[in-house]
């Protein structure tokens, strides 16, 4: 369960992301570190506390006022901090690719959904139109979706959001990535859905051999899909521990989390409510 | 001096706190907020620079005019800029700088009547539809479509030409073709106002439509159509000039740019100035009201 | 787990309901049409009827007797009630009679049809310069949103907005044809190839082309570029504005960002993503600048000579001959309606979730 005993494919010291406003720095992430290798490892927090923002910097996609910086960040040994804009754009999809939250607005919606799996395909793959939609195809199939060829043809306002979230997974991994992040994958589908695409997606993920980074605000999701759980406030990491140890957290704030959460078995009268200290940010 | 300095920051927190005291407070705090939003735009700064700059040009014109703008002279016909003549003579003589000054008179009490008459005209039709919904909706928005649907310009003058020229059918004829897209904007305002839980609070308390109309709906569309007015000073502005270049809109010997561009026409590869310019102030305060009007748009319309 | 229950409409039904939809948009666009057109016949019959002038005197003359004037009172059918006489009006109008122009002496119609190809020409070059300049300029502005691209968008944006268009021709003419002789002068050919070109479609350039008189073509380009570009640079301030609105709209979309993680250049997401969801709005847009450079041409012409509708209107208009004024209106008006019908279908075609 130990990253450093497996394979490392990404390596985090220090990350941090600051955004330069004119009223201010703000900062988003300040000194974030990990590792992760062909796990899953879980990121929890509540709106606000990096999650997002962490994955956007792994994938140079922070918006322009954002500033990037880390003593170390590396994916499989390769320097990223080093690297030209042109070559981290090359390991998005490729290497490192995300399945976003809301598939109603994750998708073209003047593109059929068919085409826009292809597409992904062909960025990294010289690859003909043919082989590119066989492809997208057997894809379509492996997040098993029933009628590959009639899905390949719909614009995403034409399929539900389950199926949606699908394609997009089929979407994000027809390139092979070595890394998957899933950042709040299922909070915007219906709960009896929420649970196929989980499936589906732990499928492709132990299959494939993938590291996958699963960020979500739900804890009892992160305790029951990851292997490891980093908790995070104001874009810090508050505490890193095995996700079956996430019970017998040390941390008051992930103890405050945890005491927040209704039980069936432990009623009680009245929920706590989640107390913050300045001091963990110091 | 530290007393003044001492009063103006007492100013200053009274306007900006948190926590005002009465609704007059909070009402001037806000003014004062966008002022200050406002102030920290160079562009929109410009913009009323130029409006003011043309408010004080038209109240102080014959301060300023160094002529009489009608005064003809045969023996000074089309003499270039000089220093006598700032921006040279027309063919009859009379001086440009001149005229153009006391052109901001016409051009103002144009917008001025236009404003007046469609602002009104446009809110009334826009909040009806919008709050009222239904066929009253169907049937003004209707009428709106088909005037939109009509060619602004060629409208004004079929107008223009059934009423005869002159300054005052030309306001009509613009005020006419003018208010469509204000009663759109009021309208789209409205919808959002009527279903907000406020207005459903109103009505629960008793209010009369009319009253919630005229006190809550109303007022809360002002802003855009401030903002939407002041855009379309400009294309007023531009059209009120086409008229007048065309001779249907003010007759001579009014100064009006569009007219004074229209005299310059033939003399225009020789004596470039009595055409260029008219234009150019035309573009000045065009570019005035449609910076004010971006300006206004950030700090009043934040959507 | 295994088995997924996904919903899986039928197609059949699916090819029905899109059938009917569509049946009903149309039925809808062509209600709206058609009221417009009720609308538009009867504001012009209206400013007909408020006209001051004596339609009656303008036929014959304000010496004739009063057996003389009565008579043709009758005949122009003004002793009607009004909404007969709107009836009979519009059925004129259907019939393709918009009366005969005191000015020309010809019917209005026969006058329209050899001067609207011009209006044609000019509009229609005038926004295809907005278009391809207009467009991209609003892109790179949406892309490079707050750096001096930007600044100088807004700036172009802001100067065609405040520009009246018959001074920019003026200054053009002067500029261009008497200081620097770039262009060619008013008209729409020199005299020398008038004779030259037949008129055919009316469009001189395409005439020329096809009688193959290459250099009457050249000399009718000289003669256009001045005139569509003026109005052109109308169409770059409105296309260039609109399109940096809804490209910035477009490129906060999540399916940018989506786009992005596939690993697509920078080049694909703007211009394959979200130009392509932009393009939807861009046609209402376009579609409402090439209304108008109609619009506008009324007053370029005058100021270049130009042939066309807007000049045979405004000589109209200043020379009392009503008949011509409205028959020019109308078809102005209808010209806006067709465009206008025309970029709904456009848009819809162009928007999946619309079709």
């Amino acid at each position: 369960m130990n990253a450093s005993s497996d394979q490392i494919l990404l390596a985090l010291d220090d990350l941090r992301v600051d955004f330069h406003t004119p009223t201010g720095i703000v900062n988003a992430v300040r000194g974030l570190s990990f590792t992760l290798g062909r796990e899953r490892l879980g990121i929890v927090g509540e709106s606000g506390s990096g999650k997002s923002m962490t994955s956007r910097a792994i994938l140079d996609l922070i918006p322009h006022p954002g500033v990037v910086t880390a003593k170390r960040m590396e994916f499989r040994g390769q320097d990223l901090t080093a690297m030209d804009k042109g070559s981290r754009r090359k390991l998005r999809g490729r290497h490192i690719s995300m399945v976003m939250q809301d598939p109603k607005f994750s998708l073209n919606p003047v593109q059929t959904v068919g085409d826009q799996i292809a597409e992904a395909y062909r960025v990294h793959h010289k690859a003909s139109a043919r082989e590119a939609k066989e492809r997208s195809l057997a894809m379509l199939e492996a997040v098993q979706i029933r009628e590959p060829a009639r899905v390949y043809g719909l614009y995403p306002h034409e399929v539900s959001g389950g199926m949606g979230q699908r394609v997009m997974i089929a979407m994000m991994l027809i390139a092979e990535p070595d890394i998957l992040i899933a950042d709040e994958p299922t909070s915007a589908l219906d709960v009896t859905v929420q649970l196929q695409i989980l499936k589906i997606l732990d499928d492709l993920v132990t299959s494939r051999g993938m590291g996958l980074i699963f960020i979500s605000h739900d804890l009892h999701l992160v305790k029951s899909f990851c292997d490891r759980v980093i908790v995070m406030y104001g874009g810090k990491a508050m505490e890193t521990l095995p996700a079956s140890e996430l019970d017998r957290a040390q941390h008051p704030y992930t103890r405050g989390l945890l005491g927040c959460l209704p039980d069936l078995d432990h009623p009680r009268d009245k929920l706590a409510t989640l107390t913050r200290d300045p001091a963990w940010l110091a | 001096m530290t007393d003044q300095t001492a009063t103006s920051a007492g100013w200053h927190s009274w306007l900006t706190t948190t926590s005002p005291e009465s609704r007059r407070q909070a009402r001037l705090g806000q003014l004062y907020r966008q002022w200050l939003a406002f102030r920290k735009n160079p562009a929109a700064m410009v913009g009323l620079l130029i409006v003011l700059a043309l408010l004080l040009l038209a109240a102080f014109a014959p301060l300023v005019a160094p002529h009489d703008p009608l005064a003809q002279a045969l023996d000074q016909r089309l003499l270039a800029p000089s220093a006598r003549n700032w921006f040279g003579t027309d063919a009859l003589g009379r001086d440009i700088f001149s005229r153009i000054v006391y052109g901001t008179r016409v051009t103002l009490v144009i917008v001025m009547l236009v404003v007046i008459t469609v602002g009104p005209l446009g809110l009334l039709i826009g909040c009806a539809a919008g709050y009222f919904g239904g066929w009253v909706d169907t049937v003004l928005m209707r009428i709106t479509d088909v005037f939109l649907a009509f060619p602004r310009l060629v409208l004004a003058l079929a107008f223009v030409a059934a009423l005869g020229p002159g300054l005052e059918n030309a306001v009509i004829a613009i005020a006419f073709t003018a208010w469509p897209p204000y009663a759109r904007v009021a309208r789209a305002e409205t919808m959002l106002i009527r279903n907000a839980d406020y207005i459903s609070a109103m009505r629960l308390q008793g209010a009369s439509q009319l009253r919630i109309v005229l006190k809550h709906v109303v007022p809360m569309c002002v802003p855009s159509l401030i903002v939407r007015t002041t855009y379309d000073m400009a294309g007023i502005i531009i059209i009120a000039a086409g008229l007048g270049f065309l001779g249907l809109g003010a007759q001579p010997p009014i100064p009006e740019w569009g007219a004074m561009i229209s005299t310059g026409r033939e003399q225009i590869f020789d004596q470039w100035w009595v055409a260029t310019f008219p234009g150019l102030a035309i573009c000045v305060v065009a570019l005035g009201f449609n910076l004010l009007g971006d300006g206004l748009r950030d700090v009043l319309d934040a959507r | 787990m295994a088995s997924i229950t996904a919903s899986t409409p039928s197609a059949p039904p699916r090819a029905k309901s899109r059938a009917l939809r569509w049946g009903r948009i149309l039925g809808r666009e062509l209600t709206t049409v058609a009221i417009t057109i009720f609308g538009l016949l009867l504001v012009t019959f209206l400013i007909a009827r408020v006209m001051p002038i004596d339609p009656v005197l303008a036929m014959v003359g304000d010496r004739a007797p009063a057996d003389v004037y009565d008579k043709a009172r009758l005949e122009l059918g003004l002793d009607k009630p009004l909404w007969e006489q709107f009836a009979i009006y519009v059925g004129k109008v259907f019939r393709g009679d918009l009366g005969t122009s005191v000015l020309t002496a010809q019917k209005v119609t026969d006058d329209i049809k050899t001067v609207f190809p011009a209006t044609l020409e000019l509009a229609t070059l005038g926004t295809l310069i907005g278009v391809v300049l207009g467009v991209p300029l609003g892109i790179l502005a949406a892309v490079n949103q707050g750096r001096w691209i930007d600044q100088v968008a807004r700036v172009i944006g802001l100067v065609g907005y405040s520009i009246p268009v018959f001074w920019l021709g003026l200054m053009g003419l002067l500029l261009f044809y008497a200081k620097l002789g770039w262009v060619a002068g008013p008209g729409r050919l020199s005299i020398a190839y008038q004779d030259f070109v037949t008129p055919v479609t009316g469009l001189v350039m395409l005439d020329a082309a096809m009688q193959g008189e290459w250099e009457a073509v050249v000399d009718a380009f000289w003669h256009l570029i001045l005139p569509a570009s003026v109005l052109g640079l109308l169409s770059v301030a409105y296309i260039s504005r609109m399109t940096r609105s809804f490209m910035i709209t477009e490129l906060q979309q999540q399916y940018v960002v989506a786009a992005r993680v596939k690993g697509l250049s920078e080049w694909r997401v703007v211009c394959g993503h979200a130009l392509r969801n932009a393009f939807v709005p861009l046609v209402t847009v376009i579609a409402l600048s090439y209304m108008h450079l109609l619009e506008g041409s009324v007053l370029t012409e005058t100021i270049f000579a130009w042939p066309g509708l807007g000049r045979y209107l405004t000589n109209a208009l200043l020379n009392a001959d009503m008949n011509a004024v409205l028959g020019g209106t109308l078809v102005v008006g209808a010209v806006f309606i067709g465009v206008n019908l025309f970029s709904d279908i456009l848009g819809r075609l162009a928007d999946p979730r619309a079709r």
